[in-house]
């Protein structure tokens, strides 16, 4: 059959396509540039197609990788990442990536090929529900039978994925209709004007009680969360807290949306959250939350949640008011354009008084930090996270994967931009941070990227190495290596009457896996030999893996045992064995 | 509490599987559901009735919306509104305990809709209770009920502009609608004999 797929001609002249060069021209014309796939019987068609597409494709080595990359991709740039599979396995090694992306709230596309509409339903050869299988952990998903049906699919994918609370959205499409023709017509595949949630609200009364609760309050705290960076509110949220004098504690995926460095920050709130962020939360007479929702992790016990509080929560999503914490004015609509209507009605106020109560609780907590604490030999991971911060000067996007590392990086990496931190937070997914930095590194190649990944959560996902070194992309890798799977052991401790069950864990020599894949790489077991370390992966002209041998049973602290209120926090024990404390010195 | 909403939905594969989802995944069960044609080209009407919380009709709503195939929600909660539910009664009726039944369907001003020699099918349409009321007088007799089919209740709101749903589409002009119900109206349909 005769086609033309001129990459640019057809975007603006009607050409007809086969199905597979229609994927392709609306992905071109979506502005895509990058993809992150793995081929297949049901999807060949589509690769078949690809060289005449000005658009790279990276050969990942499971397709969980390539869900992960494409959030890498997007949480990094902010530009919609995509990812390719074929049916069956294919389709379903994708499932863990696309609920990571769904529960951050990222906006990603993931096309998968079925088998031909003629057998669908029949349990043909890698068949599988896809749009089944995926329907409550996507934002939306199609699936598609018929070629003319295709173009506007992935145009609405586009749209659905990035407007409102963002999320991934699939497009599931049989074989037949990629081999299919149909006419190509970009601009008329146009999805129709989208449609805000029916329940935004922002009333002017709510405005109103806003700026009210904001005069009169003694004690408030500002909780910046996902949806800062999301809505681009970080001016916003700046001015706020500046004009009003109104510290600002911030989620995890908030970290980076308000300086680390302003003096009106205190840090990550919640469940390894510093005393005082936590203290100053319980304590507050207002809270302003801002994009996020008072997940569990950030909440501890919801019974007990800052009592005191009169609450305003403002959120682009209607279904999340009211639904952990009761809150007093709901002021429902984008962040950016909520603020920009309530700052007018927001003037100075002088809040040194409660600036400086918390102030003074954080003195006893920076005296028992262990980065404070002189050189006794040991090797703890703050102080590999906080000599990758010093030496990178903070300019770096640092992925991690889900630990105790991510905590501490957390803890000891200090953000001042939106998106240079990228961290599967909601659904908490191991494996994460290998293939979430290559889609990161693609997504910003001038940028210095960094995977933070323990020694459990790397092997998960350690096979993407494959793919750095074919794709000859520069990524330092360290390994915070404690031999357990860490935050599990230290529930274990805390927990379960230290019954070490199934947590210590016998990994591979990384660095001779690395060798293997033909990455350079190093072991780290004294702390005067980080700096060193950290300074070599960063000059070395390829990837980089860093294997640092860290205290074995080391604990985050502070930390709020799950459903505890948010005070009740365990700290650091004054005299533990594996420790230095500042009265051994 | 028991929940009504009514929604619009996209006439498409794969809405009522979006729609039952929300609530398996909140782990309610749905009441009643009952899903047709509506007004507009292309949209079903659905009625769906669940028990939930008190607090819980305002995700719920707003879950409901956030799907994309959802055009439209309305809870009906306790607005003002007409519900019936249709039902299909299959009685086992000889020639001489037939008269009896004709006698039943009049009280209940139901309907005979198929007679046999053996058995009759009774046609009913009204509120849950009033159904409720004809299958309980039919089984006082043991073994008369062959078969019931009842089709889950429809609902909706009395008036013409009252309805949050009209108003979405811009067919209601009523600004007010959502607390003003005009009571002239609800007493009217009272005073018509509605046997509600």
């Amino acid at each position: 059959m005769e086609t033309n797929a001129n990459a640019n001609a057809h975007l603006t002249t009607p050409t007809r396509l086969t199905g597979a060069e229609i994927v392709w021209a609306t992905l071109v014309g979506e502005g895509v540039t990058d993809v992150f796939g793995y081929p297949g019987g049901a999807i060949l068609p589509v690769y078949d197609a690809l060289r005449k597409f000005p658009i790279h494709h990276v050969l990942v080595r499971h397709e969980q990788g390539a869900a992960h990359m494409a959030d890498g991709y997007t949480r990094a740039s902010g530009k919609v990442g995509v990812a390719l599979a074929t049916s069956g396995p294919g389709a379903t090694n994708l499932v863990t990536g696309i609920a990571t992306a769904m529960l951050d709230s990222i906006p990603i596309v993931c096309i998968t090929g079925n088998v031909s509409s003629k057998v669908l339903g029949t349990d043909a050869f890698q068949e599988v529900d896809i749009t089944g299988i995926t329907l409550p952990v996507t934002k939306h998903n199609f699936l598609i039978s018929r070629t003319e049906d295709i173009a506007a699919a992935i145009r609405s994918a586009f749209q659905i994925a990035q407007s409102g609370r963002p999320g991934p959205v699939l497009v599931d499409i049989t074989k037949d209709a990629q081999q299919g023709t149909a006419i190509f017509d970009f601009a008329a595949a146009k999805p129709r004007a989208y449609r805000p949630h029916p329940m935004l609200h922002v009333a002017d009364t709510g405005l109103a009680r806003a700026a009210e609760l904001i005069r009169n309050a003694k004690r408030p705290v500002i909780l910046a969360g996902h949806g800062v960076s999301e809505s681009g509110a970080m001016e916003q949220v700046r001015t706020l807290a500046e004009r009003a004098q109104i510290p600002v504690a911030l989620t995890l995926l908030g970290l980076g949306a308000f300086p680390a460095s302003h003096p009106l920050n205190l840090g990550m709130m919640g469940m390894h959250g510093e005393a005082w962020v936590n203290h100053a939360i319980q304590e507050a007479d207002l809270l302003i939350a801002c994009g996020m929702r008072f997940d569990d992790r950030v909440t501890g016990s919801t019974s007990t949640y800052s009592l005191k509080s009169k609450k305003i929560h403002i959120d682009i999503d209607p279904a999340e008011i009211n639904k952990n914490i009761k809150v007093d004015v709901a002021l429902v609509g984008d962040l950016r354009e909520v603020l920009e209507e309530l700052l007018p009605r927001v003037s100075g106020r002088d809040g040194s008084t409660w600036l400086k109560a918390i102030g003074s609780s954080k003195g006893a907590a920076a005296v028992l930090d262990i980065k404070n604490l002189p050189d006794l030999g040991h090797l703890y991971a703050a102080h590999v996270i906080h000599d990758i911060w010093r030496i990178t000067g903070g300019n770096a996007i640092v992925v991690t994967d889900v630990g105790q590392h991510q905590m501490w990086e957390a803890q000891y990496f200090h953000h001042e931009h939106p998106r240079s931190l990228v961290t599967s937070g909601g659904l908490g997914t191991m494996g994460f941070a290998l293939p979430a930095a290559i889609g990161a590194k693609f997504a910003c190649p001038e940028k210095e990227v960094w995977v933070v990944a323990g020694d459990g959560g790397f092997q998960m996902t350690a096979a993407e190495l494959s793919t750095i070194v074919q794709e000859k992309i520069k990524i330092n890798i360290a390994i915070i290596n404690n031999g357990f799977l860490g935050m599990v052991r230290q529930w274990q401790e805390f927990f379960y009457d230290r019954n070490y069950e199934s947590t210590p864990l016998v990994s591979p020599d990384f660095v001779k896996l690395a060798d293997a894949h033909g990455i350079a790489g190093l072991a780290v077991r004294k702390r005067a030999d980080v700096a060193g370390a950290v300074e070599q992966a960063r000059s070395a002209s390829g990837a980089f893996l860093l294997n640092f041998m860290v205290e074995k049973e080391e604990s985050v602290y502070p930390m709020i045992p799950a459903g505890s209120a948010l005070h009740e926090m365990i700290r650091r024990p004054g005299k533990d064995p594996l420790l230095e404390t500042p009265n051994d010195v | 509490m028991l929940h009504t909403f009514v929604a619009y939905v996209e006439d498409l594969p794969g809405v009522l599987t979006r729609v039952a989802s929300l609530f398996r995944r909140l782990n309610i069960n749905i009441h009643s559901l009952t899903v047709g044609r509506s007004e507009r080209p292309g949209l079903s009407r659905l009625t769906l009735a669940c028990e939930a919380s008190a607090e819980a009709s305002n995700r719920i709503r707003a879950s409901l919306f956030k799907l994309e195939n959802v055009v439209d929600v309305d809870d009906i909660a306790q607005a003002p509104s007409v519900t019936r539910e249709l039902a299909l009664i299959k009685v086992a009726a000889t020639p001489r305990n037939r008269s009896q039944l004709f006698d039943l369907v009049e009280v209940f001003r139901a309907r005979i809709v198929d007679l046999t020699s053996e058995s009759l099918m009774i046609e009913m349409t009204g509120v849950e209770s009033k159904i409720e009321g004809l299958i309980e007088v039919l089984r006082e007799d043991e073994g008369r009920i062959l078969e019931i089919c009842r089709s889950g209740k429809m609902t909706m709101r009395r008036g013409h502009h009252t309805s949050r749903v009209l108003k979405a589409m811009g067919a209601g002009p009523d600004e007010t609608a959502e607390t003003d119900i005009d009571p002239v109206d609800a007493l009217e349909d009272r005073v018509s004999g509605d046997p509600d």
